[in-house]
């Protein structure tokens, strides 16, 4: 059989559009895997926090948002039920100790059942929002405990961390609002301290 | 030591791929026909020592030896020996290899029935099968070794298989579907064979064929095992979600619809090759996207597998070789001259040009769909979400686009036809169907629905079209009487898969439009009526599984008075992972669904209930049952049983052979 | 609070407490003033997104989050709000993630777009495939291509 003459090359410029394509796809792709596609921003980002009436934990009496007033500050919502805010729990202690203001907000809880708990375990809030059926929380866009919101100098939500709270979150997440107290535990971790 | 000779039989299995994907390339470049002869027993040898793999994994499976990391994950002591053994798929490292194990299969399977075919042809399309098969080995392997082990500290049980997928439908569904997907990467190798060697003609598509309708009817067959399995086992009466991973299946169907239609084309009369090659790299590429999406974690689905960046960024790599290598292929030997063979404005060669732009239009919807919250997130433009409403709302007048098309096209004629020959035969009979269709958009109540009316229009237009061609070459021809054997097997396929077609519209038509169901409280000794059916909760009772523990509720199902049904669905509680499981009960019938599902209990004698009426909804698996096999039906023609002597024949252009 | 209020909440502090296993159908007994409510009930959470499952709307997941998202839709029906505000209410919450039917914006013209655009594109390169065949058949062979003929037809053996 006679070899064939390779045909010449004819290069059309529209043949290489699905290549063309599939690299912009691929790079899609690539881009893809270090994206968390589970994770979720706060809706009500760069708004105030939602006005709400609802009676503070250790007292009964009802209290507002203008309770809010040390800040900034972390908005910690949790409750008994949940096992991994018994997690983050002695780290809340420990921040509130290095003076950061955490109010509480304790969702769909029983009352009592969270006075025990904290009376137990260390109470790290200032104060504590009750919030039983949960409607702090659905105005708030909560979709599970443990999350943290962190509400600027103006009360403003500027940023929330779904899960567990700890130093590694906090250094890395949290010290645009909280400089000292990150820069303070660095040192500290540098040094070997605690 | 059986984890470990599994191990040493996957690594024996890699070091064959290799040589499978080098050697008979090089001597398909250098024409050696020893080099080019290894390619069936490296083909063969890759198939064994893969079949060895798999072997020794199931015996690990069946034997409960929880030392393999696999099985302590996936099985559990109680579990019942079937389920061990689908168990063996029903995870990542292990349905990895059932690919393998199928893409070998289908090498072999390749070399056995190509022996008539050129040698350079069958070296170069068993090499790239070869190049697939070290990838996923290589894959297997490095991060994902199904024999991986827990020593020294061996669990004493199992993890449990999850209860979902202790079902019968997990034992086919898998690899129902993997025939599909593997199976495409046989028309891909082709089409890249055909593109190195610079001979895409009507030959090449001829060869291409069996292989294509056979992979894309097992394709339809699992993704219908898919629909029909969600919709008893998980509890709402849904049979289709448009989740990530369904489109991952659905989008190689596509296309695979139109790479069938393609080929036939090309093979007929030498045209579309372009678009031929293309479809067919497309469609194993989407395959393999499909893998991607599911291994990789970068879209969340009900369906992902363990999502592991790492293991992602693995099967982008290799799918940026295959696809781009393949696209880079097509933009270097693609043929920049169209065929010389003519064909008018209205042909069947206009019309399936239509069905490759609609089919293709679709996909690229389905693909953006599925794509686009990840598009938005990359480019952090916000957090979206895309689901069945838009789906639907796309993806049905797409389809309904199609329908007019399909019952013309096989009446047509090739290269010259006339509109007015449509019409002449095909507008009486379809004012008849109009008229049947406004009928029935009654559906024996006073409000008309036009979707119904549209439903049946459609559908019985491609019914129509089907019947009018059988017809037609029933009665064609000098001798009189019927001419049966003019119903060749690839009619008869042809007009089994687009009579399923119609038959899955209508009832996904009829199903959404039509169906009714309530939750309520039900105690027993309740009854509560759905359109003409009557539900009565009769007793409340418990009952043992080999793993689980089952509360049911007898439920007596009536119509008119008479007794249709005894119906108990049940709420099971697995022992070992203690997970919950609806097991709805359901009374099938062609033209209607009767469903109970369970919700939690109310108290001591109640039960949250659904009660479903789901008219005409077994429409859509006996209608994808039909398409798959009269896919794979197709195969049986004497065309294609005849290649040996046929290819002994000089191989000419655009052969024009006789349908 | 109404009995159904107080009973759907213990049944979601039951629930939550228990490990979420993604395996059981979702039932809601609810008591609807009218059936187009509930029609629009089931309508709605199907094109809502439970904002916490691997991609399942707020009718077939059992996560708590879910079933106060049902109570909420619940309520809110009741209370006579329109589908418009309701999407509205629970956008403002949880962002465009909970909606399953992209809004149109800025930037989901395209996705919207995208399948009548195509269609157009293809069917205008169709139509110009078409009149370049016709006017290509018009014109018969070129003179490169009747050179290549002549050439061949000379060649002993091709």
């Amino acid at each position: 059989m006679r070899r064939r003459r390779p045909e010449p090359l004819r290069l059309q410029a529209k043949k290489f559009i699905p290549l063309l394509a599939f690299v912009v796809l691929a790079g899609l792709l690539f881009r893809g895997l270090s994206i968390d596609p589970t994770e979720l921003p706060a809706a009500r980002l760069g708004q105030p926090f939602p006005q709400f009436s609802q009676p503070e934990l250790s007292t009964g009496s009802d209290i507002s948002v203008d309770a809010l007033a040390d800040r900034p500050a972390l908005v910690n919502v949790w409750a008994t039920w949940c096992y991994s805010c018994r997690v983050e729990h002695p780290y809340l202690i420990a921040l509130a100790q290095q003076g950061v203001p955490i109010y509480g907000l304790n969702y769909k809880d029983d009352a009592a059942k969270a006075r025990d708990w904290l009376s137990q375990l260390g109470d790290p809030y200032q104060l504590n929002i009750v919030d039983v059926e949960g409607s702090v929380g659905l105005d708030l866009g909560v979709y599970g405990a443990p999350e943290t919101y962190v509400l600027d100098a103006d009360g403003v939500i500027v940023h929330r961390h779904v899960g567990v709270l700890n130093e590694e979150v906090f250094q890395r997440d949290f010290s645009p609002w909280f400089p000292l107290v990150a820069a303070g535990s660095a040192i500290k971790a540098d040094r070997g301290i605690e | 030591m059986i984890p470990e000779l599994g191990h040493v039989s996957l690594i024996i299995a890699f070091v064959l791929a290799i040589g499978l994907a080098t050697v008979p390339m090089w001597g398909a470049w250098r024409r050696d026909i020893a080099a080019m002869n290894t390619a069936p027993s490296l083909a063969v040898g890759v198939t064994v020592f893969v079949a060895v793999a798999f072997v020794l994994l199931t015996i690990s499976f069946l034997r409960d030896d929880f030392s393999v990391a696999v099985v302590a994950a996936n099985s559990n002591s109680l579990l019942p020996p079937i389920f061990k053994f689908s168990a063996v798929w029903g995870n990542h490292e292990g349905s990895l290899l059932l690919w393998v194990l199928i893409l070998s299969g289908w090498m072999t399977a390749v070399a056995y029935f190509s022996r008539g075919l050129p040698l350079v042809m069958v070296s170069r399309v068993l090499s790239v099968m070869g190049f697939v098969a070290v990838g996923f080995l290589a894959f297997s392997l490095l991060t994902s070794n199904p024999f991986e082990r827990l020593l020294p500290n061996t669990p004493l049980d199992g993890n449990d298989l999850n209860p979902l997928l202790q079902d019968p439908g997990l034992i086919i569904h898998p690899p129902l579907l993997y025939m599909g997907y593997v199976g495409l990467s046989v028309p891909f190798a082709f089409a890249i064979a055909a593109l190195m060697g610079g001979r895409l003609d009507a030959s090449w598509a001829r060869w291409s064929r069996p292989w294509t309708n056979v992979a894309w009817g097992f394709l339809s067959l699992g993704i219908m095992l898919g629909s029909w399995w969600a919709y008893y086992e998980l509890g709402w009466g849904g049979w289709w979600f448009w989740d990530p991973v369904e489109n991952a299946s659905f989008m190689p169907w596509l296309m695979g619809a139109a790479l069938v239609h393609s080929l036939a084309v090309t093979e007929k009369r030498g045209v579309f090759r372009s678009w031929t090659v293309l479809l067919a790299i497309f469609a194993f590429s989407l395959s393999l996207l499909g893998t991607f999406l599911v291994r990789s974690g970068v879209l969340t689905s009900v369906h992902a597998f363990a999502a592991d960046p790492e293991r992602g960024l693995f099967i982008l790599i290799f799918l940026a070789l295959v696809v781009g290598g393949s696209l880079l292929l097509y933009a270097l030997k693609a043929p920049s001259v169209a065929s010389r063979v003519s064909y008018g404005a209205v042909s069947r060669e206009s019309l399936l040009m239509v069905n490759n732009l609609v089919f293709t239009v679709t996909t690229v919807v389905v693909l953006l769909g599925t794509l686009f919250p990840l598009i938005m997130d990359a480019f952090s433009l916000g957090k979206y979400s895309v689901g069945p409403p838009y789906f639907n709302a796309v993806f049905v007048p797409l389809m309904a686009l199609l329908m007019p098309f399909m019952a013309v096209g096989p009446l047509s004629r090739w290269r010259e036809d006339s509109t007015r020959r449509w019409l002449h035969e095909l507008l009486v009979p379809g004012l008849g169907v109009m008229a049947v269709a406004i009928l029935l958009g009654f559906f024996g109540k006073a409000t008309f629905n036009i979707w119904i009316a549209l439903a049946v229009l459609l559908a019985g237009w491609v019914a129509l079209g089907v019947i009018k061609d059988a017809w037609r070459r029933l009665t064609s021809g000098v001798a009189s009487g019927l001419q049966w054997r003019r119903l060749s097997p690839s009619f008869i396929g042809m007009s089994l898969a687009h009579l399923g077609f119609a038959g899955v519209v209508l009832g996904a038509v009829v199903v959404t439009q039509e169906s009714e169901e309530h939750d309520l409280r039900m105690a027993v000794g309740d009854a509560e009526v759905l359109g003409a059916y009557r539900f009565e909760l009769q007793s409340l009772g418990q009952q043992a599984g080999p793993n689980y523990l089952a509360d049911q509720a007898v439920f007596e199902v009536s119509r008119d008075g008479e007794s249709i049904a005894v119906l108990v669905p049940e709420k099971r509680r697995y022992f070992a992972s203690g997970q919950i499981m609806t097991e709805a009960a359901i009374d099938a019938s062609l033209w209607r669904d009767l469903y109970i599902a369970l919700g939690e209990p109310i108290g001591e004698n109640a039960w949250a209930v659904r009660l479903q009426y789901k008219p005409m909804v077994r429409w859509l698996w006996l209608g994808s049952l039909m398409i798959g096999f009269g896919a794979l039906f197709t195969v049986l023609d004497r065309r294609y049983r005849s290649q040996a002597a046929r290819s002994a024949a000089p191989q000419t252009g655009a052969a024009a052979v006789a349908s | 609070m109404s009995v159904a209020k107080r009973f759907v909440i213990a049944m979601s502090l039951c629930i939550a407490v228990w490990a979420a296993s993604n395996a059981w159908a979702v039932i809601e007994t609810y008591e609807f003033s009218s059936p187009d409510l509930e029609r629009r009930y089931h309508a709605l959470s199907q094109e809502l997104r439970c904002p916490k499952c691997q991609n399942q709307n707020i009718a077939d997941s059992n996560a708590p989050i879910a079933r106060d998202l049902r109570v909420v839709l619940y309520e809110q029906l009741e209370a006579g709000a329109t589908d418009d505000e309701i999407l509205v209410f629970m956008v403002a919450r949880y962002g465009e993630f909970v909606r399953y039917r992209p809004g149109m914006d800025r930037n989901t013209v395209l996705l919207w777009t995208a399948p009548g655009l195509l269609l157009g594109v293809g069917a205008l390169g169709l139509l110009m495939h078409f009149r370049r065949r016709t006017s290509e058949s018009r014109a018969g062979l070129t003179d490169n291509e009747k050179a290549e003929i002549a050439r061949l037809l000379k060649e002993p053996g091709a």
